[in-house]
């Protein structure tokens, strides 16, 4: 057998994904221009993926918010440094912890869902019914879904933000010993926008990967219910691994003096 | 008479697999033709290939003359709302209520106003005889006859000039089957439409056809009016309609 078989073959089907993926984006792209616009789908879609996503994002936001709080103390202590947790904690929950929390979690929330609904549509025909009723499958299932998610996750991440720092908060002032009025003002004072205004478009960025990666994997589900399945699976581990990969990217970028 | 469907040539592969083999075939205006073959012998890819959602490797498919093979985006929406489709799994919209699912080709692909096009579609669920209380159901909540005429309902809505069946009556009792064949036979009847229609139901074939054609191998190897079919002469066509194990068909066990 040819060692270099395998190799080969992986990295054509790598290739032929990434470019029926560029062609997908490509699709949906032009797609979103055009009209006609779906309004009350993108109404239902910002609540599915914004307003349900909040419990979630809070939730997480809240106890990292705590244990960055915990740890930068106790780090900062080593160098007789720990009044420096409300700076740390607000830097480090806007620039980076908020979006990519909020990200992973929506993503596993969100991609799955897109993925699982989209990928049943298409394997009970209901994607071909659209297409014979005369409508764009793409311009009514995938734009309002991209849409919703660019336009979420930013407001979802400023949420994830004050609640991440009121989490820090909480730990600091009930636990740790800090006096609340210093510990706010020291967060304030820290904060500049670039900070905040950085995670924010992280966070557009990585709702557009979430919403994309769902409806791609949906779209492109085979075969029944274990089709179905694996094209959830792929798209929550998908849109995992490329938040991730453009938030350093965006880092990098953002922060490049 | 230009021809209403024309294919000439379609030829399909997925990978090594031929599926279509060079496809000719022509359906007139208001006739009712329904393709037999065997599961497995491409009859399903050659309706999406003309609906586009399947595009063929060769050959040229016509609408009313005009070629369609390759045209896209606002040409290829223009040329959908002449059609109708009836798919094998009903395929309705599991999000939206029923009214909703045999509305949908007008609000969506005609932008009718909502109050208008429920009415027309309460009018079409009466003519598959469904009462105005399903409107408001989920396609969930219906049996699989009820949602056969839902999505012929839905099929018939924008009253489409071509409209296509996809295994009819796959899944029904044989009393059910026969209900559906009564109005799909009908439907196509009141509303003028061409129609085309695949199956492996030869009951069923012959009450809603005009004209029979085989594909087997990727083509048409038979085609001919619907009282003919038992005086084929082709050996293929005998097997087929009379459901023989023996004969020139033969059935690869494994795939």
């Amino acid at each position: 057998m040819n060692p270099f078989a395998p190799i080969g073959r992986s990295t054509m089907t790598l290739l032929a994904h990434i470019g029926r993926l560029s062609m997908f984006t490509g699709t949906a792209l032009a797609a979103i221009v055009a009209p006609p616009i779906y309004w009350r789908l993108i109404g239902q879609q910002i609540m599915r993926i914004g307003y349900y996503s909040l419990p979630v994002v809070g939730l997480t936001a809240f106890f990292t918010g705590g244990a960055l709080a915990l740890q930068i103390y106790l780090g900062g202590n080593r160098y007789g440094a720990e009044a420096i947790v409300p700076q740390i904690v607000v830097l480090g929950i806007t620039r980076e912890l908020g979006p990519v929390i909020a990200g992973l979690m929506v993503a596993g929330r969100v991609a799955a869902a897109i993925a699982a609904e989209i990928g049943t549509m298409k394997v009970t025909e209901q994607i071909d019914a659209l297409t014979t009723l005369a409508t764009n499958p793409i311009k009514y299932l995938v734009v309002p879904r991209l849409i919703a998610a660019v336009l979420c996750m930013p407001v979802l991440v400023g949420i994830a933000d004050s609640i991440g720092v009121f989490g820090g908060y909480v730990v600091a002032t009930q636990s740790l010993g800090f006096s609340g009025g210093i510990y706010l003002k020291n967060t304030v004072d820290f904060a500049t926008q670039q900070d905040i205004v950085s995670g924010l478009i992280k966070a557009a960025a990585f709702g557009f990967i979430i919403a994309l990666m769902g409806c791609y994997n949906g779209f492109n589900s085979k075969g029944g219910a274990q089709g179905v399945g694996n094209a959830t699976t792929a798209a929550v581990v998908s849109s995992s691994i490329l938040i991730l990969a453009a938030n350093y990217l965006l880092t990098t970028l953002l922060f490049s003096k | 008479m230009t021809p209403k469907i024309q294919l000439i040539g379609v030829k399909k592969r997925f990978g090594s697999k031929v599926v279509l083999d060079g496809v000719d075939l022509t359906v007139e205006p208001r006739t009712s033709l329904v393709i037999i073959g065997g599961s497995g012998t491409g009859k399903s890819v050659m309706l999406k290939s003309i609906l586009g959602i399947i595009r063929p490797d060769e050959g040229t498919i016509l609408i009313d003359g005009e070629d369609i093979t390759h045209i896209n985006g606002a040409a290829r929406d223009k040329v959908m709302k002449k059609f109708g489709m009836l798919f094998q799994g009903g395929a309705l919209f599991d999000s939206l209520p029923v009214w909703e699912n045999v509305a949908f080709g007008l609000i969506q692909g005609r932008g009718m106003k909502r109050s208008q096009a429920r009415d027309i579609a309460m009018q079409k669920l009466a003519k598959v005889g469904l009462t105005a209380d399903v409107g408001d159901l989920f396609p969930v909540e219906l049996s699989g006859g009820m949602q056969k005429r839902v999505g012929l309902a839905r099929a018939i809505a924008a009253d489409p000039e071509i409209i296509f069946f996809d295994e009819p009556t796959t899944g029904l009792d044989p009393i059910m089957a026969d209900v559906i064949n009564d109005l799909i036979a009908s439907t196509v009847k009141d509303v003028g439409a061409t129609a085309l229609s695949i199956t492996h139901d030869m009951a069923s074939a012959r009450k809603i056809s005009d004209r029979i054609a085989m594909l087997y191998g990727g083509k048409i190897i038979w085609q001919g009016p619907t009282a003919a079919i038992d005086n084929s002469g082709n050996p293929y066509v005998d097997q087929f309609i009379h459901g023989k194990a023996e004969g020139p068909i033969k059935m690869a066990v494994k795939a």
